[in-house]
């Protein structure tokens, strides 16, 4: 034991002092606290000491152990972070390797989020065919052969008893055919009309719900379109419900929420009127329940359906449906 | 349907503004679709002093007027016969737009300016005469605005009717319900015919063969009128609604239909054969020339009216030539009929030809309304067109719509409404309409509805009628209670947005492309001819030629999506669509409709930067997606294998595979054949892959099984073989799999991490280097212990491929 644990210390300590790179602090590190360091070997050699010195001995080389540990730790951390030289900066402004998330459709975006909306309020996703028969698309929903209601679609026929579904509807009767109630579904999907214009393509997407059960009233339509309005667009969006027809809702209101873009004012968007009209909806017809066997004075119902363009078109500022088809990379990566 | 305020106020008086009115007409269920001023063109038509009138001197027959319009004298050309000095005229200045659609500008006539125009009463829809200007009372202020001037105000509302309001068809129906919102009454004009002379009966006869489709057909005959142009009100009133005038008693037909919504129908008596009336069904093949000048065949469904030899009418559609009304008409019968709805609407579909009777017929007319518009017609006739009325009407009635009675709970109204009425506000509400109402106890009415209402056939239209007129939004919004439960959403639809999501994360985005497609768009992909899609759902009544079969491959539109996309000068693009193809099973029967996804790949891998050139996209770029795509869902056992040449013609043989999950081929992944791509006018390779989700369904796992991490060290082995190029990747797996070497239960996974050809690798031939890595789940693996295993797995490989070590050959 020629060296006091002190001086061992000391000389450590000086000589950290002039290391200037975290390569020197590594080699100072192994040379005191290594296996061969001089720490290691004075730990080592305390069991040569007579029995009283040990304790204080062992004790004061830990601490020195512990104290260099710490100082060189520091040391390599302060030098690392000071070390790297200047010309190895590089220009970090330019743009990284590219990781280009794609985009989905701003149909699905809509249609997703008045699936959520309404997922939370309890009700279930259900799809059907697009290529329907008329009975479905029409006749179980109370549109007739040669009802002038049918005019209300242009539809498109493959055979006579064949067309391509009108409006998601069908899947109400489908759905009934199925369950007793109560039933609570919505229906996403692809619809068809012979029509094209610049308000009008040929093909679109609706959703359409359905809520079956004892004493739903009215108000509750009211209830919960309220709702869901409030949840797509916000809280401050007012609703009007006005009388109209559907040949499988009765009593039957369109709904018109107050106009999005101007609040009221009137504006291009909603022809100056204030308000735009976004849903269909109503109480459902008592021979709709007829024609799926449910008892219509034991339960009451009601039906709505929109337009999913409709409602992307108002969220998103999109100011021409033909977009939605094009599929122009340019409008798509937008969403 | 056009309605005319001041026409409108003839029934029931007009107590609100216009808008007010246009706003509450919609709330109760009959849209205002626009509202504007009947006589917003005259906007820039002034009252005119003619101040001086000269001879032009370069036409004989136009004259140059000097007219005073108040602030400052203009000059025009006129070539009216009576314009004279200090006749006041209107005078239209230029930019005024004329109801024909032409549009007065300032204009050189004959080598002279004219700055206006001096208009007839015909040119400005004021009148019918057109033959000179139309004199203005001479107290009128020169430069006055003329609509001003003449007191002409009246607002015109377009209303969107729904087809279940046909009595709203006429002005007498909006102004029943314009009463009832504001709590006024309703007058109906006053008829009274004069005593008429000899019997109906004994002068003509209408015979019935077709009583489902005419329940009733009823007919009164006038002689002796005088056929003319209608008087200015009545000409006036026609026009403000957009219909034209034509002759006095033609005029009357159309303007009873419009004030009552009876379609009515005026023949000359002295064209008809047997001065008979027979009703019955056309004969197949029948050919019947219409009012409009055009030959028509007709059918054995299509109701026709007749003489006593041939048709004279298709009932309800329109009249014929043959018995039309003319100058020299004396002797006039006038249909008023009830048609069978479904019958008339077949006929005039059949046709098309959609008139104005045929809209009202196939809606539905009040059956009861044939008489009153009958007699309100021969009383007007009896006045424009002067003549004798016959005594007595027809009324042929063979089948009897009779009135519909209803048994109404106001509980049951109240509690589906969600109100709280009583059954005095019930009633008044329902009056308010012409309803009849009497109480029967505390919670029932029985309600007769009017015989207009053809729409009310049970007690929940009658809910509506309390609903509308109450007022929706008075209606308190309510929350409903419901069960608290749910389902989860149906797997295919989970599948499909997990999907979207993998792949947009992939950086691919959606499209949505129409369902239907050109029909040769099989032919363009090449499908053999035994392919299933080609087996297309053909649309019948198609928009356009290139939008009339349902897609079967997802593929046409994405190249057509490339095609639009590469023309704008984009030329990277990385595409999906997720959607269902249509393979048909014969037109009666519905298609199948698998759910597919397809994605595309075209230009370069990634949009250059700094970082990279330019490197074109390729198969394994898109194969990387797909097995991306399937990790993503948990498959971990999909296989790619060579597409055999010939089965997937729209991608390059070579360059196709198939991916197989469980032996079952969900799908292809392929580079699209550069015919194929020529068929769309494309050139630049693109890559493509197509999923059918309703095969992989199934294969994707629903739940995920935590497995333990392994405890014990992976040793990796690397082996590099020179094989016949034939040998695929696939063929190594397999033989590694099936070779039985004991231990190769320890192979945890083999990499591939090079493939070559070219030098030092003989020619057919290339070399292929993957790492073994293996791994006991018991115990750290003895390098010896692999060693061995290796050996006699790179042995079995050497045999079995009659493949060589590098170096060793």
């Amino acid at each position: 034991m020629n060296r006091s644990i002190e001086a061992i210390k000391e000389a450590a300590l000086q000589e950290l002092e002039s290391a200037d790179a975290p390569e020197a602090v590594q080699a100072l590190s192994v040379q005191y606290l290594g296996r061969k360091g001089a720490v290691t070997q004075f730990l080592r050699n305390i069991s040569a000491l007579p029995a009283e010195e040990r304790p204080r001995a062992g004790k004061e080389a830990n601490a020195v152990k512990k104290t260099l540990e710490s100082a060189f730790a520091d040391a390599e951390r302060r030098l690392s972070e000071t070390a790297a030289p200047a010309d190895d900066a590089i220009d970090v402004s330019l743009p990284g390797r590219p990781a280009t998330p794609g985009r989905l459709h701003p149909v699905t975006l809509i249609s997703r989020e008045i699936s959520d909306i309404f997922s939370r309020l309890g009700f279930d996703i259900v799809e059907g065919p697009e290529v329907e028969k008329d009975y479905y698309n029409f006749e179980a929903l109370n549109i007739p052969k040669n009802h002038p209601a049918r005019d209300m679609q242009d539809t498109f026929y493959v055979s006579d008893d064949v067309v391509l579904r009108t409006h998601t509807s069908p899947i109400q009767i489908r759905t009934m055919e199925k369950q007793p109630p109560p039933v609570r579904i919505i229906a996403p999907g692809k619809v068809y009309r012979c029509d094209s214009d610049l308000t009008h393509t040929p093909m679109f997407h609706q959703v359409e719900g359905l809520l079956v059960d004892r004493d739903i009233s009215f108000g509750d339509l009211k209830g919960i379109l309220t709702a869901f309005v409030h949840q797509m667009f916000d809280d401050r969006t007012a609703l009007r419900f006005r009388p109209s027809f559907f040949p499988f809702t009765e009593p039957s209101a369109e709904v018109d929420i107050l106009c999005v873009m101007c609040r009221g004012d009137g504006c291009r968007v909603c022809s100056q009127t204030g308000w735009l009209e976004v849903l269909g909806s109503g109480m459902v017809h008592p021979a709709v329940f007829e024609n799926v066997g449910y008892d219509t004075r034991r339960y009451t119902g009601f039906a709505f359906g929109m337009g999913v363009e409709r409602i992307a078109m108002l969220k998103y500022g999109i100011d021409d449906l033909r977009k939605f088809f094009e599929n122009d990379f340019r409008f798509l990566r937008q969403f | 349907m056009k309605v005319s305020f001041s026409w409108l106020a003839d029934y029931t008086p007009i107590e609100m503004p216009a808008s007010e009115l246009a706003d509450a007409l919609t709330m109760a269920g009959l849209e205002v679709e626009a509202v504007w001023d009947r006589y917003d063109y005259l906007e820039t038509v002034r009252v005119g002093r003619i101040l001086r009138v000269s001879p032009h001197p370069n036409a004989d027959r136009l004259r140059l007027c000097e007219v005073d319009i108040g602030d400052r004298q203009v000059k025009v050309v006129c070539g009216a016969p009576n314009a004279v000095e200090g006749m006041l005229s209107p005078l239209a200045l230029p930019g005024t737009e004329l109801p024909g659609g032409a549009r007065m500008e300032k204009s050189v006539i004959r080598g002279e300016t004219s700055e206006g125009m001096l208009c007839s009463q015909g040119e400005l829809m004021l009148g019918s005469d057109r033959s000179g200007l139309m004199a203005l009372d001479a107290g009128l202020t020169p430069g006055a605005p003329l609509a001003e001037a003449l007191g002409l105000s009246d607002t015109l509302f377009e209303i969107g009717l729904t087809p279940n309001r046909p009595d709203c068809l006429s002005l007498i129906g909006i102004a029943r319900e314009t009463a009832a919102i504001q709590g006024t009454h309703l007058t109906w004009p006053e008829i009274a015919l004069p005593k008429g002379e000899g019997n109906i009966h004994k002068r003509t006869s209408v015979a019935i063969q077709a009583p489902d489709h005419c329940p009733r057909y009823a007919a009164r005959l006038i002689e002796s009128v005088r056929i003319a142009p209608s008087p200015d009100w009545l000409r006036d009133r026609l026009i403000s609604i957009g219909l034209k005038p034509i002759n006095n008693v033609v005029d009357v037909t159309n303007f009873v239909m419009m004030e009552m919504g009876q379609p009515l129908h005026a023949f000359d008596v002295d064209r008809l054969a047997g001065e008979r009336i027979v009703v019955r069904l056309a004969g197949a093949g029948e050919p019947f020339t219409t009012l409009d000048g055009k030959e028509r065949i007709l059918d054995e469904h299509m109701l026709m009216i007749c003489d006593g030899e041939k048709p004279v009418a298709v009932g309800g559609v329109m009249g014929g030539l043959n018995s039309e009304i003319e100058e020299t008409t004396a002797r006039v019968l006038i249909e008023s009929a009830y048609f069978d709805p479904a019958s008339i609407r077949k006929t005039a579909k059949k046709l098309g030809l959609a008139t104005d009777a045929s809209h009202r017929f196939e809606r539905g007319i009040d059956p009861e309304g044939a008489i009153r518009a009958l007699d309100r017609a021969a009383q007007l006739i009896l006045a424009m067109a002067g003549g004798t009325l016959i005594e007595g009407v027809v009324d042929e009635r063979p089948k009897w719509i009779g009135p519909k009675q209803f048994d109404l709970s106001v509980s049951d109204t109240k509690r589906l409404l969600g109100i709280t009425l009583d059954q005095e506000n019930i009633s008044a509400l329902l009056r308010s309409i012409e309803f009849a109402v009497e109480p029967v106890d505390e919670d029932h009415i029985t309600v007769r509805a009017p015989s207009f209402r053809v729409d009310v056939t049970r007690p929940r239209d009658l809910m509506e009628e309390v609903a509308r007129l109450w007022g929706y939004n008075r209606i308190p919004t309510t929350s409903p209670l419901m069960p608290a439960e749910a389902r989860v959403p149906s797997a295919s639809l989970q599948l499909r947005n997990r999907l979207r999501d993998l792949l947009t994360g992939f950086g691919f985005t959606e499209a949505v492309n129409y369902s239907f497609i050109q029909p040769d768009a099989v032919d363009r992909l090449r499908l053999s001819e035994a392919d299933p899609r080609r087996n297309t759902v053909t649309i019948l009544n198609p928009l356009t030629e290139d939008q009339s079969v349902m897609r079967t491959s997802l593929l046409p539109g994405l190249l057509n999506n490339m095609g639009w996309n590469l023309a704008r000068r984009v030329r990277d693009l990385k595409l999906f669509e997720v959607g269902k193809i249509f393979i048909g099973n014969g037109a009666a029967s519905l298609p199948d409709e698998p759910q597919m996804t397809a994605g595309l790949w075209t230009g370069n891998r990634t949009s250059p930067t700094w970082l990279a050139k330019d490197i074109p996209c390729d198969f394994y770029d898109m194969k990387g997606i797909v097995e991306g795509v399937l990790e993503g869902l948990r498959i971990r056992d999909a296989r790619f294998t060579r597409m055999a040449k010939d089965r997937c013609r729209y991608t390059r043989p070579g360059r196709t595979a198939r991916i197989l999950v469980a032996e079952t081929e969900i799908g292809l992944i392929g580079e699209v054949h550069p015919e194929t791509l020529c068929n769309f006018d494309l050139r630049q390779p693109a890559f493509y892959f197509e999923l059918d989700l309703d095969l992989l369904l199934p294969l994707a796992p629903a739940a995920c099984q935590s497995a333990a991490i392994p405890r014990y060290p992976a040793v990796d082995r690397d082996i590099t073989l020179i094989l016949d190029k034939g040998s695929e990747a696939a063929d190594i797996l397999d033989a590694i799999r099936n070779s039985g070497v004991p231990g190769a239960e320890l192979i945890e996974t083999i990499t591939f991490f090079d493939a070559y050809e070219g030098e030092a690798i003989p020619p057919g031939c290339r070399s292929i280097s993957f790492r073994i890595t293996y791994r006991s789940p018991e115990e750290t693996l003895e390098d010896e212990r692999v060693n061995v295993i290796q050996k006699a797995i790179a042995d079995y490989l050497l045999n079995a491929f009659k493949a060589t070590l590098p170096g060793n050959r």
